[in-house]
């Protein structure tokens, strides 16, 4: 067995509405949508028009920066609509599904004789490269890097976030295949799991290196595991994956379709019956949430976790990367002097208020900000949440000055925005940190490449 | 509560942007936010906030200083009647003590307010509750008998040459509570220091029984290098004359658990300055060929304004070192530097005031190298994996 990493910093958010290991019916909805905002960097091309048939693995658009990174159908249908924000900027790619999920045959393959560049071309041509990450910067898998390794959370630590244990059981295969095939991509594969749980299908998964992680979030977080063990240095490339997306890959590889579903949690104080349901990628929520909510109030949807979530309408759709809908309150209200009460409903990591009484209560906490913007006042609060050899507040300056130099010295390579996710929900100064973050990198592309 | 929210919905058009009254925005808008926690929700970004708030932040070190002011209101009585040889109960030195501190704690709070509210009308952004703290902090540095005049052109010197100058909170340099009490101890040195100042009525040359004197422990331990007068426990406990809120060590250090607890004060600064000034005071009864090298280490301590600095000036964090290892630093040499101030240099008994006012200049230059350290780990860390 190898050894466990302790993690000590961070919080686990006690949040209500936390999902059983069970299973919701629901209907499959008729629309899905692709979201081109899910994939940072990326500047969409269509090539499809509205009203045009596609089928499940259809190109939909492609990226001008990289024209042979593709993004395709998760259903066959037809194109809905392009949905455009300000300058016309594409939000969402809409698909009406026909329901008979005709899927492109991409052809299966033997996975002993793969070659690097066969397997590129595939994941490019089926639509799953998107499904690499790169770090530094968190953003789409460059075809010439050259990964140290790539690194695969197998569990979430985020508040309410699914059991990669119970979404993955019977997938055993096609994860040994996912992995197979990724192999071939880079040698050097880790897998991160959770010291406290079983993690049977990981632990038993051959060619990869298993590192055993305890503590509260962010142990989950794959930038986390990568820091505790192989930081990422300046030139370095880490590639990152979901644990679904390997098993999407591995069924590619072996049956040559490419398999959109994906298992999700729908969970939250304001979700009547939490439960994981079976679904497909880009999926509209409507149906998980149709009788499931608790109305009386403003109800926020959140497409992912309450941490790093992109936030949706009720008829909203599934992000790319996420397995997760959470619903909790709005909060758009005014509390009267709801800074002096004593607070025994509010949650903090300070004990400022008197809900430090009661350390097992789980918390109906809304999206309220709590309070106004101010700049850096108090300190020390970031380092609470942040298992990392960084100085938080130092690089946020660094980055606010856009000290390209200090950025880079102070560890911008290591971090993603999810990784400072919990300093900005501690920050008593309300920042925004995760958009910071993201601007430094922005940066960091622009300046750097 | 609907009444008065609906009440406040309908006049703040008048004192939004084309209103009647929009120079008064951000006057309005503190008050507003006082009163009700804004709607606003989470926009991009995390989708929950941790309930600790800048307000409830302030709204706890003010807290926290409650036992000293409340100890100091009474003490000032205490002082007086014992100098003018009366041994009133209770109540009555509470009251002599309330019509002293309170009108110094107004004059405080109403000049910094003022020009807090019409810097943050200028510079079109909300008014920040830094000076919740400091209009408390300034009153419980000084001296009973101050001039009123005197808290007010400190209090502005205050708010406009040590914070908004430099941006307002979160950007300033100095310690702003410290800095105004630096200003009088150098503009008006008379009002300042001496044995008649500590004490209500003795400037004013109010019957005093014979041989009383009024200089403080330490002004006294100076003058006649007799550390006696006041015992350790009274020091401690805090029947001693001296700043309003900086006598009594119990008080302070029941605010210091406050702040510990609610982890809104850095335990790493306190303990620090204390352990600093503890083991220099310690060097100090080694040599010990002065009266003030002689005095013991822990009642150095409870002495002069060196625990409420550990407590509540030192750890003031945006002048403070801002890393967890710097804050270790930057305590202890505030400790070491108080306790030499105050032992070679007879002229300013009060060496915690210049000491923390000298780190808080340095605290920059601290974090600078734990900021290259980690910047140093980091690049070694790259070359043992390459």
């Amino acid at each position: 067995m190898s050894e466990v990493i302790k993690i000590k910093k961070g919080l686990d958010i006690p949040l209500k509405g936390k999902s059983d290991k069970v299973f919701g019916q629901a209907q499959l909805p008729d629309l899905f949508a692709i979201k081109p905002t899910d994939f940072h960097g990326v500047v969409p091309k269509m090539v499809v028009k509205e009203g045009e048939k596609v089928k499940a693995g259809s190109v939909l658009f492609f990226d001008k920066n990289q024209p042979d990174v593709k993004f395709v159908s998760p259903v066959s249908g037809q194109l809905k609509s392009v949905i455009r924000g300000e300058r016309r900027k594409i939000l969402e790619v809409v698909i009406q599904s026909d329901g008979t999920n005709d899927t492109i045959d991409f052809g299966a393959e033997d996975l002993s004789t793969l070659s690097r560049d066969a397997v590129v071309a595939k994941l490019q041509e089926a639509g799953a490269w998107p499904y690499l990450l790169r770090r530094p910067y968190n953003i789409l898998a460059k075809k010439d890097d050259a990964p140290k390794a790539i690194f695969i959370s197998a569990f979430d630590s985020a508040p309410l976030a699914p059991d990669y244990d119970f979404i993955m059981t019977g997938k055993e295969k096609e994860f040994q295949a996912g992995i197979d095939v990724l192999k071939t991509l880079c040698d050097n594969i880790h897998i991160g799991i959770n010291a406290q749980a079983a993690s049977k299908l990981f632990v038993n998964t051959k060619g990869v290196k298993i590192h055993r992680f305890n503590g509260p979030h962010p142990a989950g977080n794959v930038g986390v595991q990568i820091h505790h063990v192989m930081p990422i240095n300046k030139g370095e490339v880490v590639w990152t994956i979901q644990p679904q997306e390997v098993a999407t890959i591995g069924k590619l590889f072996t049956t040559g379709k490419h398999d959109f579903s994906r298992t999700i949690v729908v969970a939250g104080s304001e979700i009547k019956k939490p439960a994981y349901y079976k679904t497909i990628l880009g999926a509209c929520v409507k149906p998980y949430l149709n009788d499931n909510l608790n109305t009386e109030e403003h109800v926020r949807i959140i497409s992912g976790n309450v941490l790093t979530g992109t936030q949706i309408n009720d008829d909203g759709f599934l992000g790319f990367y996420h397995s997760q809908i959470t619903a909790i309150p709005e909060g758009d209200e005014f509390e009267f002097m709801g800074w002096a009460k004593p607070g025994f409903g509010k949650f903090s990591i300070s004990r400022s208020y008197f809900s430090w009484l009661a350390p097992n209560k789980e918390y109906r906490l809304n999206a309220n900000m709590m309070g106004g913007v101010r700049p850096f006042v108090v300190s020390g609060v970031y380092e609470k949440v942040l298992p990392m050899d960084i100085l938080p507040e130092q690089l946020f300056k660094s980055i606010l000055v856009e000290d390209i130099d200090k950025m880079e010295q102070l560890g911008i390579y290591e971090l993603a925005e999810e990784d400072v996710a919990l300093c900005e929900f501690v920050c008593p100064s309300k920042m925004n940190l995760q958009k910071i973050l993201r601007k430094g990198i922005d940066l960091m592309i622009k300046e750097l490449g | 509560m609907k009444a008065l929210r609906n009440y406040i919905d309908k006049i703040k058009p008048h004192f939004e942007k084309g209103g009647k009254y929009e120079k008064l925005q951000s006057t309005f808008e503190a008050f507003e936010t006082l009163l009700f926690v804004p709607n606003t929700t989470n926009k991009n970004g995390v989708h929950v906030r941790d309930a600790m708030d800048m307000k409830r932040t302030m709204a706890t070190v003010v807290i926290a200083l409650i036992p000293a002011l409340l100890f100091g209101i009474w003490n000032a009585g205490y002082q007086h009647f014992l100098a003018t040889g009366q041994q009133p109960d209770f109540w009555p030195m509470v009251g002599h003590g309330f019509l002293k501190v309170f009108p110094i704690l107004v004059v405080s709070y109403v000049t910094g307010l003022t020009i807090e509210f019409i810097f943050a009308q200028i510079r079109g952004h909300e008014v920040n509750e830094g000076f919740l703290v400091t209009g408390m902090l300034i009153p419980l540095v000084l001296p009973v008998d101050i001039p009123l005049w005197m808290v007010f052109v400190a209090t502005a010197f205050a708010v406009i040459i040590g914070k908004e100058v430099f941006g307002g909170t979160g950007m300033n340099i100095w310690n702003p509570a410290l800095l105004a009490r630096a200003f009088l101890f150098f503009a008006y040195p008379a009002y300042m220091s001496g044995d008649t100042i500590w004490i209500s009525g003795l400037s004013q040359g109010e019957g005093i029984v014979d041989g009383f004197s009024g200089a403080t422990a330490l002004g006294a331990a100076v003058t006649t290098g007799d550390i006696d007068k006041y015992s350790f426990i009274d020091s401690f406990l805090g029947f001693i004359p001296g700043s309003i809120g900086e006598t009594s060590t119990l008080a302070i250090l029941i605010g210091a658990a406050i702040l510990i607890y609610t982890g809104v004060g850095s335990w790493r600064i306190m303990l620090s300055v204390f352990v600093g000034g503890f083991l220099m005071a310690l060097g100090f009864n080694a040599i010990g060929s002065t009266p003030l090298m002689q005095i013991p280490a822990w009642h150095h301590l409870v002495l002069g304004g060196f625990a409420f600095g550990a407590v509540f000036m030192a750890t003031d964090p945006v002048s403070a070192t801002r890393t967890n290892k710097g804050k270790y630093i930057y305590g202890f040499l505030i400790g070491v530097l108080s306790i030499m101030i105050r032992v070679f240099n007879p002229a300013y008994p009060e060496g915690v005031m210049l000491a923390i006012l000298l780190m808080n200049t340095f605290a920059p230059l601290i974090d600078h190298f734990i900021v290259e350290s980690n910047i140093r780990r980091r690049l070694k860390r790259a070359s043992i994996t390459a």
